[in-house]
């Protein structure tokens, strides 16, 4: 039986930042994924929002945890060749009211630590966010806060941990887990997989929704994950500079509230709606979500209009109580919980990252760092990210970067064949990684040659293709010739 | 940077018929740009017959219709014609940037014609509540995986809108053996050509549902039902109308969009409604030089007149060019 020093359980962004942290050491390291790609969970459907950390609980792991993740991802993302961007946020006031609150936010905040805050007048409002609406009477500019693709982060997170000698188990879902009392040089835990048993020294559960579950499989209660529904629209490209910062109204009691979002590829983004769900698998989206945010950005962009919406997703924050859980299990030593990784979890995740391997020092794993430790990860190129004169440079070197498959965000072959040489195994996976299928028609275009290219590569027929992983296949047969 | 007198973006029927009216009225130095490897646009995907029946008093499946055209073009001098030539960009002085495998070119024009056709609107863009399973697609996109890459996309189907191309598909899928269990539409009557009624779905004995939605998608990984429910004059939902349909693939036919992202690009006013360009006469745009044809200038129902108003566009950039008279 293959044995690790640490096994994580979840391959989103929380597994993945703590995968690719612990690589730097010299260690035997293996995350357990159950969906065919990584970053198919949670981490896929967010804001993308590096929050800079405003509005969090005084005292809680998210306010510490998030405020220090907003610093760490500006290296890792420079390390990994992940884009981000520094694009700052308003928190927009229509009342004397809302308007005190502010200035209680911005104290609450900087206490903190969350730095540059400063309190703006409609008139800088006018001319910094134009389109915002003239009903809007201050608002408090946090210029740290970021966006960055979330899946691609992950991604090159998890690129750059497989480079560094984690191995990824993927479409391997943990089933059980057993812990086995302490003996020398014999580890602590088995688990079995989907795809076969393993054992493990350390155990670190970062499964999402699922972690309640995980965490019950090592003996270990205490939470229970529900999911909390956040619906999302996202605009036309066209409309990519309807906003210049993210917008937010005065949060309420359990979410941020609905924002005007832009996003790391350019189509401005509003939502997310925040209610509980019974269902860890309920992805639909609704009528009511949708005339929800749509009123409620309307008061801060009046020119939004529905004809406006190209997309829509929903996505389950896997809360447990108010804060984050990350924590040592005594009752099952070496089983360690990362659970609740509500928002802002994706900013938090370097921070969440380090703590856990904190943690796992505390509890005797001897870390010794690697002599080779790559922390550069080659960045992939993007037609659509770059200036003409430099894609006809690229072209020059590689004809298929010419070879244009989708039209709408104009990614070539090259960059497909990239994509599935990179990790792709699903239509999904090449949409995220490269765009191809996301935009304005949506795929009707270019999903046979990208099923083609799939097919070929992984020498598959086209009918086992799947958009996300079995039982998603997009075609049910191959014609005869007739 | 090359320099040609006119650039034609688009190599379907509306871009051969405007290259070819343009060169019979003195146009001497055209380039054709197509972003596929062979001319022809959407008409090759088309294998059913009822094309050209106006303009060569035929009845034609929608290749034999292109293959005249190609036929004509490419006995042409003076008209080039660059295949796998993407157009990516445009400015408002004419230069149109176009990637081909290999290499990345400009060219500026003295007038262009843009041919570019249109897309279909998606599921995406009309909010239907539920979830985002596979087996959802474009009656379109789902023509092309059937007729020409061989591949059938599910076996119990229902059809969202009744477009000609969703009317067209759902005669196709039964042919191919699939059972095609109701077209649904919103409005009292098709939009689709009465023909089509009656030849795809009533000789079918398909159940369409007139002045009905779909209100909801069900399925994680697959498409597995879909929620069909009445609706009033003002589309809102009559409630207790509500049935299920059940179904592993749903065909959007809900309409047609003109593509026009690239003379956008180059400043040229485009109706946010329509997605047309803002013009006061046929085939004219904002912009003297820059003109639009076919199904990007606006969505005809059949080709002919596509071909008609096309060749009137050649005409057209032949008098801004000097070459004819008008
Ligand atoms: C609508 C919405 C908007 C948000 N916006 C933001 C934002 O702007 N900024 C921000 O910082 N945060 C945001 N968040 C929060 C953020 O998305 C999450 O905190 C973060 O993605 C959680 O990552 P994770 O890796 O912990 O969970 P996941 O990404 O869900 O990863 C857990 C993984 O574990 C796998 N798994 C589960 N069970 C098993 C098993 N038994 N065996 C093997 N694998 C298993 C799952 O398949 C999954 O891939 C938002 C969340 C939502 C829902
Ligand atoms: C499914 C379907 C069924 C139909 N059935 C009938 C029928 O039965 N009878 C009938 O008379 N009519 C029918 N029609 C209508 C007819 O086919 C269309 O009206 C006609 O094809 C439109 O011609 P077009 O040249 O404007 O567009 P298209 O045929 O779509 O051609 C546009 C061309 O432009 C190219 N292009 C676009 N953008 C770029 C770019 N950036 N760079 C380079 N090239 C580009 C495309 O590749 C394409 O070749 C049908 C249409 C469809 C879609």
């Amino acid at each position: 039986m293959k044995e690790y020093d640490v096994a994580i359980v979840g391959g989103g962004v929380t597994g993945a930042s703590v995968a690719r942290e612990l690589s730097r050491y010299r260690l035997r390291i293996a995350v357990f994924e159950k969906e065919e790609e990584l970053a198919f969970g949670v981490s896929k459907s967010n804001s993308g929002i590096i929050h800079s950390g405003t509005q969090n609980q005084p005292g809680s792991l998210k306010a510490k945890l998030c405020v220090r993740g907003n610093l760490l991802m500006r290296r890792i993302s420079r390390e990994l060749g992940v884009d981000f961007k520094e694009v700052g946020s308003l928190i927009v006031a229509f009342t004397e009211e809302e308007r005190l609150e502010l200035l209680k936010i911005k104290k609450e905040s900087e206490a903190l630590g969350v730095p540059g805050l400063r309190m703006v007048d409609p008139a800088w409002l006018k001319k910094h966010e134009p389109n915002l609406s003239d009903k809007a009477i201050a608002a408090l500019y946090a210029p740290t806060t970021g966006i960055v693709s979330p899946y691609r982060l992950v991604y090159a997170l998890c690129e750059n941990a497989a480079g560094n000698e984690v191995e990824f188990h993927l479409g391997s879902k943990v089933k059980k887990i057993i812990s086995l009392p302490a003996a020398e040089n014999i580890p602590r835990f088995k688990i079995f997989t989907s795809k076969g048993d393993f054992r493990a020294r350390y155990v670190i559960n970062a499964a999402g929704l699922y972690a309640d579950e995980v965490s019950k499989m090592a003996g270990v209660g205490g939470f229970e994950i529900t999911p909390r529904k956040g619906e999302e629209f996202l605009l036309d490209k066209k409309r990519e500079h309807l906003v210049n910062h993210v917008l937010y109204p005065l949060p309420t009691k359990i979410s941020k509230g609905i924002l005007v979002i832009k996003t790391s590829d350019g189509n401005p983004m509003i939502g997310p709606t925040a209610h509980d769900v019974s269902d860890k698998e309920d992805l639909s989206t609704s009528d009511e979500g949708l005339r929800e945010v749509l009123e409620n950005v309307k008061k801060m962009i009046p020119t939004i209009r529905e004809d406006d919406i190209i997309a829509y997703f929903s996505g389950l924050r896997p809360v447990a109580g108010h804060d984050f859980i990350i924590r040592h299990e005594a009752v099952a030593p070496g089983f360690i919980n990362v659970a609740g990784i509500q928002s802002p979890g994706l900013t938090s995740a370097p921070a969440v990252a380090l703590m856990v391997r904190d943690i796992l020092k505390d509890n005797g794993l001897s870390l010794r760092k690697k002599i080779f430790f790559h922390k550069y990860r080659r960045k992939e190129n993007h037609l659509f990210s770059i200036p003409f004169e430099k894609a006809g440079k690229l072209i020059k070197k590689d004809a298929s970067y010419g070879d244009i498959v989708c039209r709408c965000e104009m990614v070539s072959a090259k960059e497909i064949r990239d994509a599935i040489d990179r990790g792709a195994t699903t239509l999904d996976g090449i949409k995220f990684r490269t765009r191809a299928q996301a935009g304005r028609c949506h795929g009707s275009f270019c999903t046979a040659r990208i099923m083609k290219i799939l097919a070929e590569k992984t020498d598959k027929p086209l009918t086992e293709i799947t958009k996300r992983g079995k039982g998603s296949e997009i075609v049910k047969e191959e014609r005869g010739n007739d | 940077m090359i320099e040609r007198e006119l650039v034609i973006v688009g190599g379907g029927p509306s871009g051969m018929a405007a290259a070819i009216a343009a060169r019979e009225n003195g146009v001497k130095d055209i380039l054709l740009l197509e972003r596929d490897q062979y001319l022809g646009g959407i008409l090759n995907q088309c294998v059913h017959t009822g094309f050209g029946l106006e303009y060569f008093k035929e009845v034609l499946t929608g290749p034999e219709y292109a293959d005249r055209f190609i036929k004509k073009i490419r006995g042409l001098p003076d008209i080039e014609i660059s295949l796998r030539s993407f157009a990516v960009g445009m400015t408002g002085d004419k230069v149109v940037t176009f990637l081909k495998p290999g290499r990345m070119e400009r060219v500026k024009a003295r007038a262009i014609i843009m041919a570019t056709g249109c897309r279909e609107k998606t599921r995406e863009m009309v909010h239907i509540a539920g979830t985002r399973p596979s087996g959802i697609f474009s009656a379109g996109f789902a023509q092309k995986l059937i007729n020409i890459e061989g591949l059938l996309p599910g076996k119990e189907v229902v059809i969202v809108g009744s477009g000609d191309i969703g009317l067209i598909m759902a005669r196709r899928f039964v042919l191919e053996g699939a059972k095609v269990s109701g077209v649904v539409e919103i409005q009292g009557q098709s939009r689709g050509l009465v023909r089509n009624i009656v030849q795809c779905i009533e000789d079918f004995d398909i159940p369409i549902y007139f002045n009905h939605k779909i209100s909801r998608i069900y399925g994680r990984d697959r498409v597995e039902a879909l929620d069909a429910v009445r609706v009033d004059e003002n589309f809102n939902e009559i409630s207790g109308t509500k049935f299920a349909l059940k179904c592993d693939t749903i065909l959007m036919s809900v309409g047609l969009i003109p593509e026009n992202e690239l003379i956008e690009m180059a400043g040229v006013a485009i109706d946010r409604k329509t997605n047309s360009p803002v013009s006061e006469e046929l085939n004219k745009t904002s912009v003297p030089g820059i003109f639009v044809c076919g199904n990007s200038f606006k969505v005809y129902d059949i080709v002919d007149s596509v071909t008609r108003d096309s060749l009137a566009a050649g005409k057209l950039a032949a008098e801004y060019l000097g070459r004819a008279r008008a």
